[in-house]
């Protein structure tokens, strides 16, 4: 991927994220508040946001490490609440970037990111567009929150409710997510899987949800292929003449595409 | 007050595992791309994730008492409305925030 290139990615990605942009930068002001009222220096709000990167894990973070929590507790809390991450590999075109990128693009595999490459379009964005876009909302989050923590010490009151850019953030990408394919299972039965996770096990109804809802999908294509012809990917037993070819089991554009890397 | 090298070892810790959590699948995950049923996962996946990491939103806000609560739904409406609306991401985000951040500014002086 040359310079030029670079460029182009650059602005097409300043487009790509001015919408999440702005849930992010209020978010961490609101996060960078927070790094005050806590009692830290304000540039924690900068390490924390930089280097750990990731939003609901830091808000976690600063109630552990105020109360001086042990760091094998705070591990398990970290791998809890990203656990969801693991499932965002299966659709971000990380093929597309780089291999020295590619260190970067899944460090900054953020909810956000993922959900502005879950559109299949994204793969056919160029490497630096996704790099830049990462970059940019790493950028909006990073600068917030230092501004969050500056400002908390120069003003006498507190924003409070700032957090809702987040809920905001996740109501329009799902709104989004549906008009881009009006597949009403899906967000039934993810509905059902937090209302089952949040009853069952509310301190973790995240990963639980997920785990759930991902289950839901699996027993959803199960019984919908079954009687169908037999599919070359997950049917084992089918007979050994040459190799199936792929495509009549790619039903979905999404997968066809992803062949073309 | 936790000490600097506590903080960095928290930080570090919580870097560590999160990275390997989103790096660590494409190992695994990537060859099984070309398969039916991963494919349709990654289709049908975004909406509901987006629908579930919203409710989540929502269920760590536990608002204090009812009038947050109805401050809370009175911007999820606006939320909803606006972007039903305008298809304005920018317009429906800020709007319900700024709507949000009044209404708990005011409840909370």
């Amino acid at each position: 991927m040359g310079v030029k290139g670079g460029s182009q990615g650059f602005a097409r990605a300043v487009a790509d994220t001015a919408s999440v942009g702005l849930s992010l930068f209020p978010l961490g002001i609101s996060f960078g508040m927070l790094v005050a009222h806590t009692g830290l220096d304000w540039w924690w709000a900068t390490v924390f946001t930089a280097v750990v990167y990731a939003g609901s894990l830091e808000f976690l973070l600063l109630g552990l490490v105020a109360a001086v929590t042990p760091l094998g507790q705070i591990a398990a809390t970290a791998l809890l609440v990203n656990l969801r991450h693991v499932f965002y590999a299966l659709s971000f075109p990380l093929a597309r970037v780089w291999p020295l990128g590619r260190v970067y693009a899944t460090f900054a595999l953020t909810d956000e990111a993922y959900a502005l490459t879950a559109g299949g379009e994204a793969r056919s964005w160029s490497g630096s567009r996704i790099l830049w876009m990462q970059v940019l909302l790493q950028a909006y989050w990073v600068a917030g929150a230092t501004f969050g923590a500056l400002a908390s010490s120069l003003i006498p009151f507190t924003l409070h409710g700032l957090d809702f850019a987040l809920t905001a953030l996740f109501v329009v990408l799902t709104i989004d997510a549906w008009r881009a394919r009006r597949d009403l299972p899906s967000p039934l039965l993810a509905a059902a899987s937090f209302a089952v996770a949040a009853l069952l096990i509310p301190g973790q109804a995240l990963p639980v949800a997920m785990a759930l809802f991902t289950a839901g999908l699996l027993a959803r294509y199960a019984l919908r292929d079954r009687g169908a012809p037999p599919a070359a990917a997950d049917v084992p037993a089918v007979p050994e003449h040459e190799p199936e070819p792929e495509e009549p089991v790619l039903r979905t554009p999404v997968a066809a595409s992803s062949r073309g890397e | 007050m936790p000490s600097p090298l506590y903080l960095a070892a928290a930080v570090a810790v919580s870097a560590a595992i999160t990275w390997g959590l989103r790096a660590l699948p494409f190992a695994v995950l990537t060859p099984l791309r070309r398969s039916a049923v991963l494919g349709r996962l990654a289709v049908q996946m975004p909406v509901g994730i987006m629908l579930i990491l919203a409710l989540y939103t929502l269920q760590q806000s536990r608002p204090a008492d009812w009038p947050a609560a109805a401050a809370t739904a009175l911007s999820l409406a606006v939320a909803i409305g606006l972007h039903l609306r305008t298809r304005n991401a920018v317009l429906s985000i800020l709007g319900a925030t700024v709507l949000h951040v009044v209404l708990s500014t005011c409840l909370a002086a």
